[in-house]
């Protein structure tokens, strides 16, 4: 299973595309099943892309876990959540969502 | 300290205006990433894991408090309150906003500074011993001559687009603190017989995927001849150095590959046709930057010695401080503090903005207002007086920065890995942070004694772990950490290459594993006068080996 993923251009933020709009977090993000899917997923951070909103825009690889999804490299989990040395900092140090 | 000419503030000025028109456009959506990627580059603007990094360059290493204290603001204002000093001497912010750059690099203009050239396959921030200018073993300080280099190659036309980055280290004195063997060129500025001012010169030095220690291609460059050379050495690179593969572009794979006697031939014959032309430097132009490096007039304070005995019986944990962290300086009454950003269980090279501004504070009030920042990432306060030294240690205890480390196995290289940085592969920080605090006791720590322990999260050697006495390189394997230990390695005058001693150990296991080499070590030492690297060299790498796998063996 796939998610498509890209740093934010104006700020470098980390985003993760969810249903018709770039997320800050990971949780809503969008999954793609299969090839077409993929595909689609694909178009749309092309077109994020060349229209300035985003850069390095990458497909990456999730499971779910519990219901959540959890990237498979150590990478994008740490790119999810923030410094694993400073949990002050990142995605880990805001208020989560009531 | 240098200052800015009229040229130098124009220069950098219609930089930071250009950059500012082009993140402008870029964000505008005038031009494309694939435009401005190397337009940002050139500013030292990389897009990490989080966010964009911002790469400050220091040159060689020298920062007055003003400068320290702007480098504070940037923190506080447009980051989250730290910064990252590097083991290029530079000073990274983790969390900018590319909107905001163009504000900082203002900001840092105002303070003559900038972040042209720490990025991109040009000629890089020009490294020197963090000592130079205090040192009591030094020929002579080798900033100048790093400050003719700096200007010399800011946007040289000819070596703006190399085949890879380049970087040159140069050191005043025998003990080589600069690492000047692993740098594309090394310079040892040193006195002739006759007394006169020059350069060995080493070539194709680095670490990377493709770890060589630089050949010494010319044991005495007169200095007037210092451009001239360095030209040539750049142009049989620009013209020979492989642009067909990234990983073989740097001039250590030309100096390998074509062999020492011949490319030394090959530079000689373009210094040929150099020589004694346009780029000898004039001897006024030599004395004109080294009026600027001038040492700061340094009172007689005869009263240190009695100070320090004093507080030494008053103090155990000054008095330790003062064995590890202060070393000798050129004049008896002065000393240069090492402060170490290597606090027990921190993350190595990271220094608050309170931090920062107490720093330059103590800076002005104690140090002639001047700064440095080592390549091992800690800052060092050159020219002290003795007789201050215990006011300057009371005041770095109240902000966290008189842990008394230095050269011991806390005082760990590392890069910032894969909790930053894109490229990584591994974590780096966390690995540091927990063999400092496996070896808290700063009584353990002593008692091994100099131990330089260097942590890269990537092949590319950020953290230096080739040439670590004990180096530690993480690697990505099948989807997890995995940390490969190397011993051996050294990057002073007798630079040498680590050796890999045998598989990697997991995040859960490189903290014993380096126990256990630490321990090995403390088992076959001589005595205590015996350090780590001169053990290990005596006894080669078989015990370690025991220690570390023959249990596995005997399992198997």
């Amino acid at each position: 299973m796939k998610i498509l993923t890209a740093n934010r251009l104006t700020d470098g933020e980390a985003v993760w595309y969810a249903g018709g709009a770039w997320a800050e977090t990971i949780d809503s993000s969008e999954l793609a099943a299969d090839k077409a899917a993929e595909e689609r997923l694909e178009a749309i951070g092309a077109a994020s892309f060349a229209a300035n909103e985003v850069v390095d825009v990458n497909l990456i690889d999730v499971e779910i876990v519990d219901g959540v999804i959890h990237p498979l490299r150590l990478r994008e989990r740490i790119r999810a959540a923030g410094p694993t040395n400073r949990n002050d900092l990142g995605k880990q140090a805001r208020p989560t969502a009531a | 300290m240098y200052r800015y000419d009229e040229f130098d503030h124009q220069f950098v000025q219609a930089r930071v205006a250009q950059f500012t028109d082009q993140v402008e456009r870029r964000l505008a959506g005038e031009i494309t990433e694939d435009q401005f990627r190397p337009l940002r580059l050139m500013n030292g603007v990389y897009l990490q894991l989080h966010a964009y990094m911002l790469r400050i360059a220091v040159p060689y290493g020298t920062l007055s408090s003003k400068q320290l204290r702007m480098l504070a603001h940037i923190a506080r204002k447009y980051d989250k309150g730290y910064g990252h000093f590097t083991t290029r001497q530079n000073i990274q912010f983790n969390w900018p906003a590319l909107s905001d750059i163009p504000a900082i690099l203002a900001d840092l203009a105002s303070v003559e500074m900038h972040a042209i050239q720490t990025s991109g396959n040009c000629i890089r921030n020009v490294t020197a011993d963090h000592f130079a200018g205090a040192a009591a073993d030094e020929a002579a300080d080798p900033r100048p001559y790093a400050e003719i280099l700096r200007q010399w190659s800011s946007v040289h036309p000819e070596f703006s687009y190399l085949p890879r980055k380049f970087k040159i280290a140069v050191t005043g004195a025998e003990r080589d603190r600069a690492a000047i063997q692993t740098h594309d060129i090394g310079l040892h500025l040193k006195k002739n017989a006759a007394g006169e001012l020059g350069f060995a010169v080493y070539v194709g030095g680095g670490q990377g995927r493709t770890p060589l220690v630089a050949k010494k291609i010319r044991d005495f460059l007169p200095e007037e001849h210092l451009l001239s050379y360095c030209t040539a050495i750049l142009r049989v690179y620009n013209l020979y150095g492989r642009r067909d593969n990234k990983y073989k572009a740097r001039i250590k794979i030309l100096v390998h590959e074509t062999g020492v006697e011949e490319f030394t031939r090959q530079v000689e014959a373009e210094w040929a046709e150099l020589k004694d032309g346009e780029l000898t430097l004039p001897d006024a132009d030599i004395k004109a930057i080294d009026a600027y490096f001038a040492p700061p007039a340094l009172p007689a304070r005869p009263e240190g010695d009695e100070a320090i005995k004093l507080a030494r019986l008053d103090s155990r944990s000054f008095s330790e401080w003062l064995d590890q962290n202060v070393v000798t300086h050129r004049n008896p009454d002065y000393a240069a503090v090492t402060i170490s950003l290597k606090g027990i269980g921190e993350v190595p090279g990271d220094a608050s903005d309170s931090q920062m501004d107490a720093v330059a504070d103590l800076a002005e009030t104690y140090a002639f207002d001047e700064v440095r920042v080592s390549h091992e990432q800690n800052l060092i306060l050159p020219h002290v007086a003795r007789a201050d030294l215990k006011a300057i240690y009371d005041r770095l205890v109240e902000i966290g920065l008189a842990t008394a480390n230095s050269d011991l196995i806390s005082d760990i290289i590392a890069c910032p890995g894969l909790d930053y940085c894109a490229l990584a592969n591994a974590r780096s920080i966390i690995v540091a942070q927990n063999i400092s605090k496996r070896f808290a006791s700063l009584e353990r720590q002593r008692d091994i004694g100099e131990l330089k322990l260097k942590i890269s999260g990537c092949i590319n050697a950020c953290g230096h772990h080739h040439v670590g006495h004990i180096g530690i390189l993480g690697v990505e394997k099948k989807g997890a950490e995995l940390y490969q230990v190397t011993l051996g390695g050294s990057a002073d005058e007798h630079t040498s290459v680590g050796e890999i001693i045998g598989r990697g150990f997991g995040p859960d296991e490189i903290t014993d594993a380096i126990e256990t080499v630490v321990e090995t070590y403390l088992a076959i030492r001589l005595d205590k006068s015996e350090k780590f690297l001169d053990a290990y060299r005596r006894v080669g790498p078989a015990p370690f080996k025991e220690a570390l796998y023959a249990g596995e063996a005997k399992a198997a």
